[in-house]
């Protein structure tokens, strides 16, 4: 009898328990927290974490490995490789991303213009940016072939040219072509956010311009400009993030050659790391990206930030 | 999102069309013919025999004179293409899928639960989407080879999450968001649960959110490259990215024809998706930087 009692007691806070987990926010907030981080944290924090071990460690593929401190960096100070590939990452990002903001600023513009069929042009200027990259980097890698370029083709036609270049057998050719095909996926992206920011720009504000008589170069001073620029910010971090973390148009196109001429920080991590067995190493390269990353992250976007608030004050 | 019919200023008219076409429909046909010209250009040797490919002096480079499938057939018969096709497919759908279940619940706890710490929680996961797969896919690939799930559909189902969970859970919250709070409360007072209000209210009422995030999470990991790249070892397992860059080009000798082709197909399935749903598309790439 005084068993049953007790278990009956235990039901009833039992079930008490699980409504009131019912009823309360925190517990069902937990509740349906678990999928979403249970995935994060096993495949995502965790993974984190043991990147910056790895780095620290002489791992080869299909053994353990030991604690060596900052070795690995060390020697990666001394690797003429790496640092090559560091001058790439950040040239690549740079002038890729300069020229991805100029053209997809002028082509938002353009298609903020009264044009026939908007909506259609807008679906088909997007196209490069939905295509799987690396099936398009294999077009530009049969653009770029050093015997059937149709580039090459098209210049000595014209007579610009007298022998076919060679775009991926020199260091500067090669690093000047993954740029442009990089700028040739990214631009879609960057134009057709920043028309998003353009279309919620109020017309009246433009009314009042030219009822002032502004100039359409003032136009886009003293109104796009600054209504714009907190999402430029927000869109050339996303751009600079992805430029300077690329992977797969280098590994498409050039594989990192000719000789680690076109390597980034990413090709040429698993290029070490996964070809080459040293997951340590590789893992210690990863990471070196990682002040890079933040530091190009808070320039962006505290550098574009900056301005908004310079413009805000002044009204 | 509204869309703004005419954000052009109001004297429009005045201007002719010579000058329009200068300053408009030029520049932007070029940049247009740019943007298109590597996807003729795939198109183009997917169809040309090999004796016009590799001949521009009798043939004109940019027409093809005899048509020609025996690349396609070259591709479907003699590879493992559309093997590496339904691991694709496989892929993206399942990753999606539970992206979107995970996310749902998520962006439902955070923007409505409102429980202890959930501003932090949602912005931890927002950070979550600035990690880029190219400094996780070391110590992923030590990890997924622990847990037994190399070279395995279940490695890449499992961990493309890592990057969609993220990116939609952020979306989802805008959506959310824009829920009135009363219609829960009305629910609420009915005897609803928390379970019901998300099914039956919450997720029909953000129903574009959740089409915008999932079209994005697909097309995203259908894209995927590195993470496949790593994981995945024997040729039956592949997808198509990796399929077409590991195992079409032997040696020096690239098959220009076959790697065309497998580059068209594999791009069809996402601009046919794509077609139907630009809107939504769009939406979900101006809605995650908007935010």
């Amino acid at each position: 009898m005084a068993v049953m009692a007790e278990s009956a007691v235990a039901q009833v806070k039992r079930s008490s328990l699980w409504t009131r987990a019912f009823e309360s926010r925190n517990w069902l907030g937990a509740m349906f927290m678990v999928p979403a981080i249970a995935i994060l944290i096993l495949f995502l924090a965790y993974p984190l974490a043991l990147g910056f071990w790895l780095g620290m460690t002489d791992t080869k593929i299909g053994g353990a490995g030991r604690y060596i401190g900052f070795a690995n960096f060390v020697s990666l100070s001394k690797d003429s490789v790496f640092w090559l590939s560091v001058f790439n990452t950040i040239f690549y990002t740079f002038t890729a991303s300069i020229v991805k903001f100029a053209i997809g600023l002028y082509l938002a513009l353009l298609l903020n213009e009264r044009l026939p069929f908007k909506s259609m042009i807008r679906a088909i200027v997007l196209l490069p940016f939905v295509v799987p990259t690396v099936l398009s980097a294999i077009a530009f890698w049969w653009i770029y072939d050093s015997q059937f370029s149709i580039i090459s083709w098209v210049l000595i036609k014209a007579g610009l040219i007298t022998r076919y270049i060679d775009f991926l057998g020199d260091p500067w050719n090669a690093r000047l072509s993954v740029v442009a095909a990089n700028i040739w996926r990214g631009v879609p992206f960057v134009a057709i956010t920043l028309l998003a920011g353009l279309q919620t720009i109020s017309p009246s504000l433009y009314e009042a311009a030219n009822l002032d008589g502004a100039t359409n170069m003032q136009r886009f001073r003293h109104i796009t400009l600054p209504m714009l620029s907190p999402i430029i910010a927000v869109v050339m971090t996303f751009s600079v993030l992805m430029t300077f973390t690329d992977f797969q148009l280098i590994y498409t196109i050039t594989r990192g050659g000719p000789i680690n001429a076109t390597h980034l920080m990413a090709t040429l991590s698993f290029q070490r790391a996964i070809t080459g067995g040293n997951l340590g190493e590789g893992a210690a390269i990863s990471n070196a990206m990682i002040p890079f990353l933040v530091a190009a992250i808070l320039l962006s976007f505290f550098g574009l930030q900056r301005s908004r608030w310079q413009q805000g004050g002044r009204d | 999102m509204s869309t703004a019919d005419d954000q052009s200023v109001g004297m429009d008219y005045l201007e002719s069309f010579p000058r329009k076409f200068l300053r408009v429909y030029f520049p932007l046909g070029l940049i247009i013919f740019f943007l298109l010209f590597p996807f003729y250009w795939m198109a183009v040797a997917t169809f040309k025999p090999d004796a016009e490919m590799y001949d521009y002096e009798k043939y004109n480079p940019f027409w093809i004179v005899n048509p020609t499938i025996e690349h396609i057939k070259k591709l479907l018969v003699e590879t493992d293409y559309p093997l590496w096709m339904w691991n694709t497919v496989i892929v993206s759908v399942s990753s999606t899928f539970i992206s979107l279940f995970a996310s749902v619940c998520a962006a439902y706890a955070i923007e409505r639960l409102r429980y202890k710490g959930s501003r932090y929680v949602g912005l931890a996961i927002f950070l979550g989407y600035l990690v880029p797969p190219s400094i996780l896919f070391i110590p992923l690939a030590a990890i997924v080879f622990q847990l037994g799930l190399f070279d395995g559909n279940l490695a890449l189902i499992l961990t493309y999450p890592t990057f969609l969970i993220p990116f939609c859970t952020w979306l989802l919250m805008g959506y959310f968001r824009t829920i009135p709070y009363e219609l829960e409360e009305c629910a609420l007072i009915d005897g609803a649960t928390r379970l019901q209000i998300l099914v039956k209210i919450t997720l029909p009422l953000s129903l574009p959110g959740v089409i915008s995030a999932g079209i994005f999470a697909f097309t995203l990991s259908w894209n995927e490259f590195i993470y496949a790249l790593t994981f995945i070892s024997s040729s039956e397992n592949k997808t198509i990215p990796v399929g077409a860059i590991t195992e079409l080009v032997s040696g020096d000798v690239y098959h220009w024809g076959a790697l065309m082709a497998a580059a068209l197909i594999g791009s069809v399935p996402v601009v046919i998706l794509y077609s139907f749903f630009v809107e939504y598309y769009v939406s979900a790439m101006t809605g995650a930087v908007k935010e």
